[in-house]
C-alpha cells in the first residue's frame, strides 16, 4: 500500500471491483479496501441476475453461473400460478449465480489489472480538506494510516457510512428498507430452471418469498418484507420464511442462513460531491420492485470509473464535473428502469390480497403478444373496476407514465 | 440503549442505513452501536430480520 493514489474505492462487492479494474485499466493508480477478510462472503443476496444485462459486463462462466433461468411462475395471493417466459412477455431470464465466486473473480481481475487491494481493512473516516473528500483513514490489524487520493468512490453497500461521514444523506426511510431472510435448501423438489416468486400479505407483506434455483433440488429460498411490516416476535422475515420453508418444503435441508437490507427508496438526490463518487447499493440503486443490485453496481462502478478518469486526468474532480456520472446513470436503463419501477412500487404496496388476486388473474388472460401498459391498465379497467377504482387516477396515470 | 444479541446477529446491516442518527455501524463482523449518538428510537429494532436488538430503557 502506498500513502498515495490517483484513486481510493471503498467496499469490494461488485461494484467497487468494477470501478477498480476498470480505472485500473485506464491507467490510474488505484486502492480497493474491503472491510470483510474475504470478499463476497458472508453472501447477502438472492443472487439473481439478468442474462442480457450481466453480459454487458462479463462473459458467464460456469465456475459462478449456479443455474440459467427460463421462465418465472408469480404465485397469486389464493395460490394461482400465472407463467411469465420471455416469448410470451419479454420478460427478462436471468441467472443464479455463486456470489461467492462471483465477487471473488471481480476483485481478482481488478487486481490483475493493477489496483492495490487491502482485505480487512475498514475506512474509517475521510480525509476531508476544505469540503472536498482528500481519502480516507484505513484501519488495518490495528493501525490507522492515512491514505490520500484524488477521487474516493464509496462503494460500500447498503451499511454504507462513508458518503454520510462526508456529509450526503443516505438514510433509508423504515418503510422503504426491505428486510430479508434466506435460507439456501438442498433436498427440495423445485423446477432448476424456473424462478417462483409467491405474493400476499399472510405470505411476505410489503414484499414476496422467492425461490431462486441453484442447481437440482437445490436453491435461495428467501424472503423480504416491508420495514415497518415486521419488528415483532412472530412477525419477523425469518418468522414468515420459516412458516413458509414448513409448508413447501418440510423435508428440505437447510444449508446456509443468510440475512439482509434492500433499499427500495429512490436513489440519493446526489451520487457525486467533491472528490467523491457513489455507486451500487450505496447510491441506492437497487431495484424497488425485484431487490436487484448486481447489474446496478457493475454500471455504476463502471461508469462512475469512466467519469473519475477523465475527472482525475483534467484535475477536477468538483461536483460539477463528477456530475456528468449523476447525469449519465440517471439517463440510462438503469436510471429509466429505476424510475419507473418506484412509481409501480408505490402503486403495488398499497394493494390487499384481493386487489393482487384479481390483477394476476387477469394478467394472466391477456394475450402476451399484446402486453403493454396501456393494455395492461385497460385490462385493470375492464376486468377489476374495483381495483382501478383504489389505484385511482394518480395510480393507473403512474402505471401508464412509468412505461 | 440498544442491546445487540450477538447470537442472534448475522452481521447484515440492514439496521445501519435506517438509523436516522448514524448510530451504528458494521465494523467487520460485528454491529457497533454508538451509544453517544443513538437516541434509542427503535427503528433499527423493527428491521432486524432475525430479532437480534433490542431497547434498554
Amino acid at each position: 500500500m502506498k500513502s498515495t493514489y490517483d484513486m481510493l474505492v471503498i467496499g469490494g462487492g461488485p461494484g467497487g471491483a468494477y470501478a477498480a479494474k476498470t480505472a485500473a485499466e485506464k491507467g490510474l493508480s488505484v486502492l480497493m479496501v474491503e472491510k470483510r477478510p474475504a470478499p463476497g462472503v458472508p453472501v447477502r443476496c438472492a443472487e439473481g441476475v439478468g442474462k442480457e444485462l450481466l453480459r454487458e459486463f462479463m462473459k458467464p462462466d460456469e465456475r459462478w453461473v449456479a443455474a440459467e433461468i427460463e421462465r418465472a411462475h408469480l404465485i397469486a395471493p389464493d395460490g394461482f400460478r400465472m407463467e411469465l417466459n420471455p416469448e410470451k412477455a419479454g420478460a427478462e431470464v436471468g441467472y443464479v449465480l455463486h456470489r461467492k465466486v462471483f465477487d471473488r473473480e471481480l476483485v481478482w481481475q481488478a487486481a490483475a489489472a493493477g489496483a492495490d487491494i487491502m482485505v480487512k481493512t475498514r475506512a474509517c473516516s475521510p480525509v476531508m480538506e476544505n469540503g472536498v473528500v482528500k481519502g480516507a483513514l484505513l484501519e488495518y490489524n490495528g493501525t490507522v494510516t492515512e491514505v490520500k487520493a484524488d477521487l474516493t468512490i464509496a462503494a460500500d453497500g447498503v451499511e454504507s457510512k462513508f458518503s454520510r461521514w462526508c456529509g450526503v444523506n443516505t438514510t433509508v426511510p423504515l418503510r422503504e428498507m426491505e428486510t430479508c431472510a434466506q435460507y439456501l435448501m438442498t433436498g427440495i423438489d423445485i423446477d432448476p430452471h424456473a424462478t417462483e416468486f409467491f405474493t400476499g400479505n399472510d405470505v411476505a407483506p410489503g414484499g414476496y418469498v422467492w425461490i431462486f434455483p441453484k442447481g437440482e433440488k437445490t436453491a435461495n429460498v428467501g424472503i423480504g418484507i416491508g420495514g415497518d411490516r415486521g419488528g415483532k416476535p412472530g412477525i419477523r422475515p425469518k418468522d414468515y420464511l420459516d412458516r413458509f420453508v414448513q409448508k413447501h418444503f418440510p423435508n428440505g435441508k437447510t444449508i446456509e442462513l443468510i440475512a439482509g437490507g434492500v433499499s427500495i427508496c429512490r436513489p440519493l438526490e446526489s451520487t457525486v460531491a467533491d472528490g467523491l463518487m457513489i455507486v451500487g447499493d450505496a447510491a441506492r440503486v437497487s431495484d424497488p420492485i425485484t431487490g436487484g443490485g448486481i447489474y446496478a453496481a457493475l454500471y455504476t462502478g463502471k461508469t462512475a470509473a469512466d467519469v473519475g478518469a477523465d475527472a482525475v486526468a483534467k484535475g477536477d474532480v468538483s461536483k460539477k464535473n463528477l456530475m456528468k456520472y449523476d447525469e449519465t446513470w440517471r439517463a440510462s436503463y438503469l436510471g429509466k428502469a429505476l424510475d419507473r419501477n418506484y412509481q409501480i412500487k408505490e402503486v403495488f404496496v398499497k394493494l390487499n390480497d384481493d386487489d393482487l388476486n384479481a390483477i394476476i388473474h387477469s394478467v394472466a388472460k391477456m394475450n402476451m403478444s399484446e402486453f403493454n401498459t396501456l393494455n395492461l391498465v385497460k385490462n385493470i379497467i375492464t376486468a377489476n373496476p374495483k381495483v382501478a377504482l383504489k389505484l385511482g387516477k394518480a395510480g393507473l396515470k403512474s402505471l401508464i407514465d412509468s412505461f | 440503549m440498544i442491546i445487540v444479541r450477538r447470537d442472534i446477529c448475522a452481521y447484515c446491516g440492514c439496521c445501519i442505513s435506517v438509523c436516522p442518527e448514524g448510530a451504528l455501524e458494521l465494523i467487520d463482523a460485528y454491529l457497533d452501536v454508538d451509544a453517544n449518538t443513538c437516541i434509542t428510537c427503535g427503528i433499527c429494532v423493527r428491521a432486524c430480520p432475525l430479532g437480534a436488538l433490542e431497547v434498554k430503557k
